[in-house]
């Protein structure tokens, strides 16, 4: 699979000059990217069967239906909810209650479209989630380390001093919510909030995840207590777990947002072929350009 | 194509795209979910975490907490009152007539009352038990190793697992459960007759159940009436090694 331009540094720097095409994801970047993609939804979605199993979160040590929980989607007199702390919500429709009522034997936390399998079955749901997480860990782990290796994580997703300062910051989050993104010599390489979201995903978010996941295995726990006592006991990584996913969902929304906003066929383009058209250098009468546009 | 974010036409495609995505990944999902091929392809992840488990802790302890740990009530699961007219016999007379059987591929099988079993060296450890469902529970439990009744009964060549056969049914189906002998000589696998102190509840599976400390819940056989030592599994009920594994398609190896 290797070609010439996977020894290639990420980002070239290119002539500035036109619109021109740049070498911009390496081989490792966009396969992980689509395993990712793959295992990320098989992940969430047989994550949300075997959560109706028990819809509700504690925090501690332990945690049973006598216990006192932070979270709870249930139903009563036929109305869905949702409550968090002392806040309910009425949910019928989408959690709590949904979907063929009086065909499904029980009323689901989770409904079904949002689910695999579709109809309730735990054993399914664990036999996919068991499955995919090696995907994801093992994805995670090799990517981290390709990344080190060849220095993306140090060279293209760590913040340079400079990003991290208050005013660059800001000034990336202006651009950003006035959809002005770079374009020239800057769109060669990831802006700060990317650096920072990537990163986040990268190194705390899916990292979170998998040890979350692994302090809920009553197998896992006897060589890692440390670990679960550090998260605040098997429940507590349960919630963990469940709140980091809901985290993880946000990033993919903003992710695609973006991805559509700066013009997704060139975006989904190069994280395929790994070549990305950057535009030159937006000049002032070209401001009210469109993001993205090529 | 124009490649412009306010475009209403790639708007509309895209948000159909998603639909239709969204609902293709799902019946997809559950087509694959049908497919035995599909499916034995995901249970590449059971035994992936099995050998993993015997890998990187095979002696390793679960945990243990402290008194204060200890849920205030610990709920019960599945069978809280066994139906058996024998089981009812037993509950009568309080377990005076109740024999658990240890035979098999074992070379001194054994039968032993509850005073027996109680005036074998004893482990109080306090544990967590983790349902399948995500709920835990916390309780003191108390009662002899396993490793000590198979020692007493001598395991012959060729037995692997050991086999629990149990007093209640679900679904008109005999509860049992099976381990490897990792678990069953692991310092851990007791047969608990106490919980927090007290005579095992019913609830709880009095008089014996299995405590398997680094398996799920379902592992934990309650209302123990027999124990065998086999060399297989695949000639025993459903053959999957397990009530729920046969019924419901449960993991047999449940420490994940």
């Amino acid at each position: 699979m290797a070609t010439v331009a996977d020894d290639e540094p990420e980002f070239q720097t290119p002539p500035a000059v036109g619109r021109r095409k740049i070498f911009r994801h390496r081989i490792s970047t966009r396969l992980w990217h689509w395993v990712n993609v793959i295992a990320f939804f098989m992940m969430v979605m047989s994550g949300l069967m075997i959560f109706n199993a028990h819809p509700r979160l504690y925090w501690g040590k332990y945690g049973a239906n006598f216990d006192h929980a932070w979270l709870e989607i249930s139903s009563h007199d036929q109305k869905g909810f949702l409550r968090i702390g002392s806040k309910t919500f009425e949910t019928t429709g989408v959690l709590g209650i949904s979907g063929k009522q009086g065909v499904q034997s029980r009323p689901t936390a989770f409904p079904g479209w949002a689910t695999i399998p579709s109809n309730y079955n735990l054993a399914d749901g664990r036999l996919w989630h068991l499955f995919f997480a090696w995907v994801l860990a093992i994805g995670l782990i090799a990517y981290l380390l390709v990344s080190i290796w060849n220095r993306h994580l140090q060279d293209e997703v760590a913040p340079t001093r400079e990003e991290l300062k208050p005013g660059h910051l800001w000034q990336d989050i202006k651009d950003h919510a006035r959809l002005h993104f770079p374009t020239g010599e800057a769109a060669s390489r990831y802006n700060i909030l990317q650096k920072l979201s990537y990163g986040a995903v990268l190194l705390v978010l899916l990292p979170l995840m998998v040890l979350t996941g692994l302090c809920m295995s009553p197998g896992a726990d006897p060589w890692l207590p440390w670990l679960v006592d550090i998260l605040g006991g098997r429940q507590s990584a349960r919630s963990i777990h469940f709140i980091t996913m809901w985290v993880l969902l946000g990033f993919f929304l903003v992710h695609i947002a973006m991805v559509i906003l700066a013009g997704p066929i060139n975006e989904i383009g190069s994280m395929i072929t790994g070549r990305y058209a950057i535009k030159p250098e937006r000049s002032p009468s070209a401001e009210t350009d469109d993001a993205g546009q090529p | 194509m124009p490649d412009s974010p306010d475009d209403p036409f790639r708007r509309r495609l895209m948000g159909g795209l998603g639909a239709g995505g969204a609902s293709l990944l799902l019946g997809g999902c559950d087509r694959l979910n049908a497919s035995p091929t599909f499916r034995s392809i995901l249970s590449l992840g059971e035994s992936a975490n099995y050998g993993a488990q015997r890998a990187l802790g095979r002696k390793a302890l679960a945990m243990e907490f402290s008194a204060r740990d200890v849920s205030p009530f610990f709920r019960p699961n599945g069978t809280t009152m066994p139906s058996g007219a024998e089981y009812r016999k037993h509950l009568a007379t309080n377990f005076a007539n109740w024999r658990l059987r240890v035979d098999g591929l074992v070379q001194r099988p054994l039968d032993l009352s509850l005073n027996a079993l109680r005036s074998l060296p004893q482990r109080t450890q306090i544990t967590r038990h983790d349902c399948v469902e995500g709920w835990s529970a916390i309780g003191q439990w108390t009662g002899p190793q396993l490793s000590h009744l198979l020692r007493a009964a001598a395991l012959r060549d060729g037995a692997r697992y050991i086999v629990f056969y149990c007093a209640d049914e679900i679904g008109g189906r005999p509860y049992y459960e099976s381990i490897d002998l990792d678990d069953a000589f692991h310092p851990q696998t007791i047969l608990a007759h106490r919980l927090n102190g007290k005579p095992l509840p019913v609830m709880n599976g009095a008089p014996v159940r299995l405590r398997v400390e680094r398996q799920l819940g379902y592992k934990h056989a309650k209302f123990v009436m027999r124990i065998e030592a086999r060399s297989r599994l695949d000639d025993l009920f459903g053959g999957q090694g397990g009530m729920w594994e046969d019924s419901t398609g449960y993991q047999w190896y449940a420490g994940t």
